[in-house]
């Protein structure tokens, strides 16, 4: 996080990519404990990526990373369960020690892509795709719609946050 | 949207770092020099504040509020993280302390046919509506603010920006006031407190969310 800070996009990458896993296995097993099904579990993943992006200067980068990390997976958690009706006492540190298990299987949001990319304004969501669907850059995208490399980052930037409050909104 | 593609586009999205306690006090002084504002035009300080300062009872209480903004002020940036210290509020206390330090002082130097004057004071309805409403602007302004922080309890944090803005609005209103006594102080200026910390924690419940 801290090499990420300083613009190292590979560390942050690297770094998101081990997070995802682990929350992976963090939301499977709170929707099973809840007695619900695994399926909506890439949601609370994806939903919970976005906000520790959005909100990663909440992070006091003199405090060791893995508490905010627990704290904001927990907050996300709870938050879905919550809204499924389900009140209990949600603990993920007694899963902790399956934290490193791998479980890569990416299946996708089960809210349709193209329902949740839907929800952005045209521009925003042809720069989203570009980026994270065909794995452009920044800049390959600014020269295709005719916009400054900055222009992109901060249309992105926007998108982003728009997707984490669509993705509030859209669950039941 | 997989969530691999997802990480592609948080990654790609470099937005400078903006430390967040830095933002807090920006937001505290814009809502801060609002009321400043209002408060020069509406009230204006007292016409002898040069005599006040003379006085320990008028310093004591400038100083006690400023003292409390500050440790309001680390409680408030405290609760908005996801990972609050065990006991954030604990700092508080220490106004509370001061407080009852000053207020046992006063018990001992004024003679006890005045406490009742003391505490009831002249102005405890100015007390009461301007702390309030010299809060307001500082309110609004930290809550924007705080919507892009991560409070683990949005009411909390709400709560601790209620507080701040009212320490806010009871410093700028402790220079007009007339009434320096620790017992007016402790009893009106609390009092006047709660509404803010009470609608601070409700709009924190229904705006801090995330």
């Amino acid at each position: 996080m801290r090499l990420a800070r300083g613009g190292d996009e590979g560390a942050y990458r690297q770094l998101l990519g081990h997070v995802a896993i682990w929350l992976r296995g963090v939301a499977r097993r709170g929707l099973a404990r809840a007695g619900l099904g695994v399926e909506d579990s890439e949601d609370i993943v994806q939903d919970t990526l976005l906000a520790m992006h959005l909100k990663r200067d909440s992070w006091d980068d003199s405090q060791p990373l893995e508490p905010w990390l627990h704290a904001i997976a927990r907050h996300k958690l709870v938050d879905h369960l919550r809204r499924r009706g389900f009140r209990q006492q949600v603990d993920i540190e007694d899963q902790a020690e399956t934290l490193a298990a791998p479980r890569a299987d990416d299946e996708g949001s089960s809210l349709d892509a193209h329902q949740m990319l839907s929800t952005l304004p045209e521009r925003q969501r042809s720069i989203v795709v570009a980026i994270s669907v065909e794995g452009h850059s920044a800049r390959a995208v600014g020269e295709r719609l005719g916009m400054s490399e900055g222009a992109v980052r901060v249309a992105l930037h926007r998108a982003l946050k728009l997707l984490a409050s669509a993705y509030r909104r859209e669950r039941p | 949207m997989k969530t691999d593609q997802l990480i592609s586009s948080l990654v790609a999205d470099r937005t400078p770092p903006k430390p967040f306690g830095r933002r807090l006090t920006l937001s505290l002084l814009a809502g801060a020099l609002i009321s400043l504002g209002l408060f020069v035009v509406i009230l204006g300080p007292r016409h002898d504040l040069a005599e006040a300062l003379a006085t320990w009872r008028f310093d004591f209480k400038i100083a006690l509020m400023t003292f409390t903004l500050l440790l309001a002020f680390g409680f408030c940036r405290a609760v908005a993280r996801p990972v609050a210290p065990p006991h954030p509020a604990r700092g508080l206390l220490l106004a509370v302390a001061a407080m009852g330090v000053a207020l046992a002082l006063e018990l001992i130097v004024a003679p006890s046919d005045s406490w009742g004057r003391r505490l009831v004071g002249t102005n405890s309805m100015i007390c009461l509506s301007a702390i309030p409403f010299f809060s307001l602007a500082p309110l609004v302004a930290l809550l924007a603010i705080l919507r892009s922080g991560a409070p683990s309890s949005p009411a909390l944090a709400g709560a601790a920006a209620g507080l701040l803005a009212a320490a806010c609005g009871a410093t700028l209103y402790a220079f007009h006031c007339f009434d320096d006594s620790p017992l007016f102080v402790a009893t009106w200026y609390s009092l006047a407190a709660l509404p803010v910390v009470a609608i601070g924690a409700v709009a924190g419940h229904r705006l801090l969310r995330w």
